[in-house]
């Protein structure tokens, strides 16, 4: 079975319904949605909605610290996330709030698992960004196959024979054999904020049967996002990075 | 699953045969009932408790790698086993001989060579565009088939460019068949398909003269010996070699990637299209290179470990050592300024060299009784003087020389535990000569020296007067 794992989709309803599209026509058939669906983006309330109607299919949804943001005052986030979050709450319906506000922050299915950032101590939100990050998450998931976002970038690391951790860049669109008997981690890559200098939205495909996992890029409107980032009035940076991929 | 599978069993579907290979990695079966498109083996990877670890990644690394690849010059795959369950790959049995079969009897002729290296390097060419790098080529893994094209077995060691590395961590053994690894996997590097290049230089080596370009080193020094060592002419042992195919085997050969083929594929055309073969230095080459610019490359070589030098030992020298050999039993020998010359040519590349000039007394030599202590101490002064007299031309700074008297009846173990002890890089020393006096020691330490230095050696050899 196909599993599309999608992360930080950031309020770009543009960006998400082009990875879906994509997703379906690869065959996707379950969907994991691993956090950061608002902030930053011009659509939060069609995002939620979107992601919200796919939980009720059975998608597996994990909260975000921009998601959690929504719901409590953060004392962590810079300016401008705190200006694009107190947005995202007006922009929000009390149903949409209470959707998130009722996410879990880590999933455990079958050899998976699933959470926004490290599953070591998730509330934590602590960064994947290296080879050690990456064993401590996945040595606190204790799955074979751990899941994340949260880190923009496409990112896969796995477990060598000495316990010590590597980490790959992924190429687009290629597939990777990724077998059951060692520890790997994913990042999906963001679908609606990519900052690795290409605009195009991000996603991966995981094939429980072949053992493959295909990291994608998708091209979709995303001159049409920044508009409306503009438009609604949040930071000029922001549209930028959608304009732009960095 | 330590135990291997009995012929006659069907495993997944597929009925096996006899055990046709067991080897120190694999169990390989013919597959009698279950595939139908071609004639199939079985490779089941030995491991679990007594065998290495390194087996089953090499598997893992063979059964990611070879469905990926398409062709007539890999083994198609009919089905892999569930690595956690029941590893095994079901693959095509390529029908032909290795080339290993074929060269056991020696080189081959010049247009055998030149028809068959083309053949391989087709082979090497179709896998690097195909984004994977063989790592492992040798004549045991190129399998001629009869049609005379080629097809490249064992991807055990391979690597996928748009696949992660899983032998990336395991530097112990991912380094390949030490006659044939390129200089770059020697350090440690998996991402360069010209080290390809490299390994089927060595191949085209071994078909035009029989003989291996490096050897069959058993040590890491001797492995880094390629970084800067170029090899004997392939002409000095076969004289049927033309000038154009010393050319492209010198080429493949060259220690740095930049200066060799770029393409398997124009190694391919130069074989089939000799007289399109730019010539140059390489094809009328009849020895190694002077010794000058062996020590600029040995040099730069050098400088290429020093990050993994750092990585693995525990304390990163800061400057290469070099030993100078100096018999100073023989001061009056005439090839004691020439030995100089060379030293002080090799210092000349850069200033980081340190000189340590050693000289073996035979200690047996002084005199017994009372006196023996007093006597020893002054035949141990004495030489020191002379390996001072020696050095001085050199005028090198105190920092950079230190001078060594060392007493022992077997010359050779001493310098080499010297050597040993003292971190030495490069030994160098004079070679011996049919007409030399027969008591100097370096008549025979020499070829003692060269065979056992765990570090690279310098033979000097000085032409007659």
């Amino acid at each position: 079975m196909e599993i599309a794992l999608l992360a930080d989709v950031h309020g770009n309803l543009e960006a998400l319904e082009a990875c879906l599209r994509h997703a379906r026509e690869s065959g996707a058939k379950r969907y994991a949605f691993l956090g950061d669906f608002v902030g930053y983006g011009a659509d939060p309330a069609e995002v939620v909605t979107i992601i919200a109607r796919f939980a009720v299919d059975g998608a597996l949804v994990v909260k975000g610290n921009h998601d959690e943001a929504v719901e409590r005052r953060s004392g962590y986030m810079n300016e401008s996330s705190r200006h694009s979050i107190a947005w995202t709450r007006a922009a929000l319906s009390p149903e949409a709030k209470a959707f998130l506000e009722g996410l879990p922050l880590i999933v455990h299915e079958d050899a998976m698992c699933f959470v926004h950032a490290s599953a070591r101590n998730p509330a934590r939100w602590d960064y994947v960004d290296t080879p050690a990050t990456a064993r401590h998450s996945a040595e606190a998931a204790g799955s074979t196959y751990t899941f994340s976002g949260h880190v923009h970038d496409q990112s896969l690391y796995f477990e060598s024979a000495g316990g010590r951790w590597s980490f790959f860049r992924p190429i687009p669109g290629s597939p990777v054999p990724i077998r059951a008997h060692r520890r790997w981690l994913a990042i999906a890559g963001s679908v609606g904020q990519p900052r690795d200098g290409r605009p195009e939205a991000a996603y991966a495909l995981f094939d429980t049967r072949k053992e493959e996992i295909t990291f994608h890029r998708v091209a979709y409107d995303n001159l049409a996002a920044a508009r409306k980032i503009r438009d609604a009035g949040l930071p000029e940076a922001h549209a930028y990075r959608v304009e732009k991929g960095i | 699953m330590p135990e291997p599978p009995v012929p006659g069993a069907i495993i997944d579907g597929f009925r096996i045969g006899d055990c046709i290979h067991t080897g120190a990695q694999a169990w390989i079966y013919r597959i009698v009932e279950g595939v139908a498109e071609f004639s199939a083996v079985m490779k089941v990877p030995r491991f679990g408790p007594g065998e290495p670890a390194e087996n089953l990644i090499s598997f893992e690394t063979e059964a990611s790698i070879l469905p990926a690849l398409s062709g007539a010059h890999v083994p198609r795959v009919a089905a892999t086993g569930d690595l956690a369950q029941l590893p095994y790959l079901v693959l095509e049995w390529v029908e032909g001989v290795t080339l290993e079969s074929l060269l056991r009897r020696g080189g081959l002729p010049p247009e055998e060579v030149a028809r068959l290296g083309a053949a391989i390097a087709d082979a090497v060419h179709a896998i690097h565009q195909q984004d994977a790098i063989h790592f492992d080529l040798k004549p045991d893994n190129v399998v001629v088939k009869p049609d005379a094209t080629v097809a490249l077995i064992d991807f055990g060691l391979a690597h996928h460019m748009r696949f992660p590395d899983l032998l990336a961590e395991e530097k112990r053994f991912a380094a390949g068949s030490a006659p044939y690894v390129s200089p770059e996997q020697v350090l440690g590097r998996r991402s360069d398909k010209r080290s390809d290049i490299f390994s089927l230089g060595v191949i085209l080596y071994e078909m035009a003269t029989g003989k291996l370009a490096f050897g069959s080193p058993r040590t890491l020094a001797g492995l880094r010996d390629r970084l800067w060592l170029d090899p004997i002419p392939p002409r000095e042992h076969a004289r049927g070699v033309l000038p154009w195919l010393q050319e492209i085997v010198l080429r493949c050969l060259e220690p740095r990637a930049d200066d060799r083929y770029q393409s398997a594929a124009h190694v391919a055309f130069d074989l089939r299209n000799p007289e399109q073969v730019g010539l140059t230095a390489r094809a009328s080459k009849s020895g190694r290179t002077a010794f000058l610019s062996q020590t600029r490359r040995w040099w730069r070589a050098r400088r290429e470990q020093l990050p993994l030098a750092i990585e693995t030992a525990t304390q990163a020298r800061a400057a290469p050592v070099i030993l100078v050999a100096v018999d100073t039993m023989h001061p009056e020998d005439p090839r004691q300024a020439p030995l100089r010359r060379v030293v002080l040519q090799i210092l000349s590349v850069s200033a980081d060299f340190r000189l340590i000039c050693t000289s073996v007394i035979r200690a047996g030599r002084v005199t017994a009784g009372e006196d023996a202590a007093a006597g020893a101490s002054d035949l141990h002064l004495e030489h020191r003087i002379r390996l001072r007299h020696w050095a001085e031309p050199l005028q090198l700074p105190r920092h950079r020389l230190s001078l060594h008297v060392i007493e022992s009846l077997r010359a050779e173990s001493a310098l080499l535990d010297f050597a040993e002890r003292n971190s030495v890089d490069l030994i160098v020393l004079g070679a011996p000569s049919p007409t030399q006096h027969a008591l100097a020691w370096w008549r025979s330490v020499a070829s003692g020296v060269t065979a056992n230095a765990r570090c690279s050696v310098f033979v000097v050899r000085i032409p007659e007067l």
